[in-house]
């Protein structure tokens, strides 16, 4: 068998190490390769997913929910009410499901993340560009709720176009933390389970998506207020059905904000410590 | 002034890891286009070592040079210039051979169009051509090694590192990957490798150095280790158990260098080894099986360590 030689040219066309955003930016491109194997799949269940809430909660429970006054909603009807909370919900399930196992199998099952770490990019670097990649999972996702959501009549406002960019700052409030856990994480035990069923479910549940706040018991509603999910879903609503004022919308951008900086800096930590031992 | 034939230069570099000492305290240096083995058991603190001239791992004390940058402050742009295949595969098993090595050669900035041509080039290299638009999960562990391989050299690396190249091959794969190896030293590529096998340092390694215990024992060409750290001639016997312990202290009148008395055979270090094995006649020993051989680093290593390569 004849081996052509390798030719060891020593050219080295652009720089190997740029700017910080640029380096995360190759990182993300990692993950772009990797869906265009598998962005139908998620095409059909970004669809799906909000079709069916809309429809079996928005119109049919709705039915029911209006003829007992929709007073306590705000006086909008049921679906006007749901589809912006459900907004903010969907970006809180979209980071989740793009941040935990995404994030364990890069670093303990195909062990992507230490290939990359070998190379000019930094951890650092490597955690900037998944959150790149989940932040445009997040606008498709936004992008697609909020047509699905016109497309069931369910918009007030023409300020619902800016709920696509709060509910984004709601998915990374979640992502940037969860990317930090995540990756600490030497095995697979049940943590995970534990944050979908102890954490995003009763989240979902519980942070005014489904009913106002004020339903809650009064001892458990300042839990409700702590959580990103009711600041997303509070601010996407008011947006939606043209109630927001100045001071409130910035009150729930600064908590959203805040979250996810601090997330920042405990991901660009943990992932030092977990690829550069 | 530093030598610029000088690629990396270690001084008394250490690991630590909470109170485990991985590394402790080794010097060495590499020169350009040299082969460079570190020859341990497992736990000998050789991966620690490679992670460290991987810039992927901070060192704990000592000084630590490479390519005249500190890994500390210039890890980025030394990596740049590595090469590094790790002793776990690190590829993308959902993506195709190809894509691999496009997601890794934009890693380090370079335009599609050079990834795509130094991608053909490379993947006939390691012999993959024709599965070049396969996927990675069902190739065999060797073409998997190959592909790293590969995906290592796509930035054209000054050092490529290789952290037990072939643990877990079979040995047609093994060979594979040594060829391939040869042929990169061959075109003057600096290597420095890890390895438990003895065979595989004495076949690649210009100069190594033996580790125990996060120390180095001893270094040299391997040639120069067997010089100084064994004898000519290796006389393996090999006795039935009952006669094992017995005959291993009759042996002791045999004139030899050393003998080593292990589980399963007595080796004797001598000069001669069908000279020893008419002396061991004379005893009136029959052992079961004879084997006189030439010295190697796994004689070296047991002469310097009290143990064999593979116990760890």
């Amino acid at each position: 068998m004849t081996v052509p030689a390798l030719r060891i040219s020593r050219s080295q066309p652009g720089p190997a190490v740029a700017g910080p955003w640029q380096m995360a930016v190759r990182a993300f491109q990692s993950w772009l390769v990797n869906y265009r194997r598998t962005w139908r799949g998620t095409i059909y269940s970004s669809v799906l997913m909000p079709v069916v809430y809309l429809g079996a909660m928005g119109l049919g429970l709705g039915t029911l929910v209006n003829q007992h006054g929709t007073a306590g909603l705000g006086g909008v009807s049921y679906l006007d009410f749901l589809a912006p909370g459900l907004m903010a919900a969907t970006a809180m399930q979209t980071a989740v499901g793009e941040s935990l196992y995404p994030v364990f199998s890069a670093v303990k099952w195909q062990r992507t993340y230490q290939a990359a770490a070998a190379t000019p990019l930094t951890p650092g670097d490597i955690f900037r560009g998944h959150l790149l990649f989940t932040t445009m999972r997040l606008a498709m996702n936004m992008v697609v709720f909020l047509a699905i959501m016109a497309a069931f009549g369910a918009v007030r406002s023409a300020w619902v176009v800016a709920a696509v960019p709060v509910a984004l700052l709601t998915g990374l409030a979640f992502a940037t933390p969860l990317d930090a856990f995540a990756v600490t994480r030497k095995n697979n035990d049940q943590s995970f389970n534990v944050i979908f069923r102890f954490g995003m479910i009763p989240l979902f549940l519980f942070s005014g998506t489904f009913f106002p706040v004020t339903q809650l018991p009064g001892w458990i509603r300042p839990v409700a207020y702590a959580t990103p999910l009711w600041h997303g879903v509070a601010l996407c609503r008011a947006l939606s059905l043209g109630s927001a004022d100045l001071v409130g919308s910035l009150g729930h951008i600064a908590y959203l904000s805040a979250i996810t900086i601090l997330g920042l800096i405990a991901g660009e930590r943990a992932y030092r410590r977990r690829l550069h031992v | 002034m530093p030598d610029p034939e000088i690629l990396i230069r270690a001084q008394g570099l250490t690991k630590r890891f909470g109170q485990f000492t991985a590394v402790d305290g080794i010097d060495f240096e590499l020169r350009r286009g040299e082969a460079f083995g570190f020859l341990g058991p497992n736990g000998a603190g050789k991966s620690s070592t490679m992670r460290m001239i991987g810039c992927v791992s901070p060192p704990s004390g000592g000084e630590l040079t490479i390519l005249g940058l500190d890994p500390v402050t210039d890890g980025a742009a030394i990596r740049a210039r590595l090469g590094v295949v790790p002793q776990e595969d690190t590829l993308d098993v959902e993506l195709t051979v190809r894509e691999n090595l496009l997601v890794y050669g934009r890693y380090f900035g370079l335009a599609r169009a050079v990834i795509a041509e130094r991608s053909s080039r490379l993947l006939d290299f390691v012999q993959l051509s024709e599965r070049a638009d396969d996927h990675v999960e069902p190739l065999s562990g060797g073409m998997k090694r190959r592909l790293t391989i590969a995906r290592s050299l796509i930035n054209e690396p000054e050092i490529l590192i290789l952290d037990e190249p072939t643990t877990g091959l079979d040995p047609q794969a093994r060979h594979v990957v040594w060829d391939r190896l040869f042929r990169l030293k061959q075109q003057g590529v600096t290597l420095i490798l890890t390895t438990h096998y003895m065979d595989e340092a004495e076949q690649l390694c210009d100069r190594l150095v033996v580790m125990d215990g996060g120390k180095i024992a001893a270094e040299g060409s391997p040639r120069e280790l067997i010089d100084t750290y064994s004898s000519r001639e290796v006389l393996e016997l090999r006795f039935s158990t009952f006669e094992h312990d017995q005959a291993a202290e009759k042996l002791a009148a045999v004139p030899a260098e050393r003998a080593e008395v292990l589980a399963d055979r007595v080796l004797l270090y001598v000069s001669d080894g069908d000279a020893a094995m008419a002396s061991v006649r004379g005893l009136g020993l029959e052992p079961l099986t004879s084997l006189v051989r030439r010295s190697s680093l796994e004689d070296v290593f047991l002469r310097l360590t009290g143990r064999r390569l593979e116990d760890g």
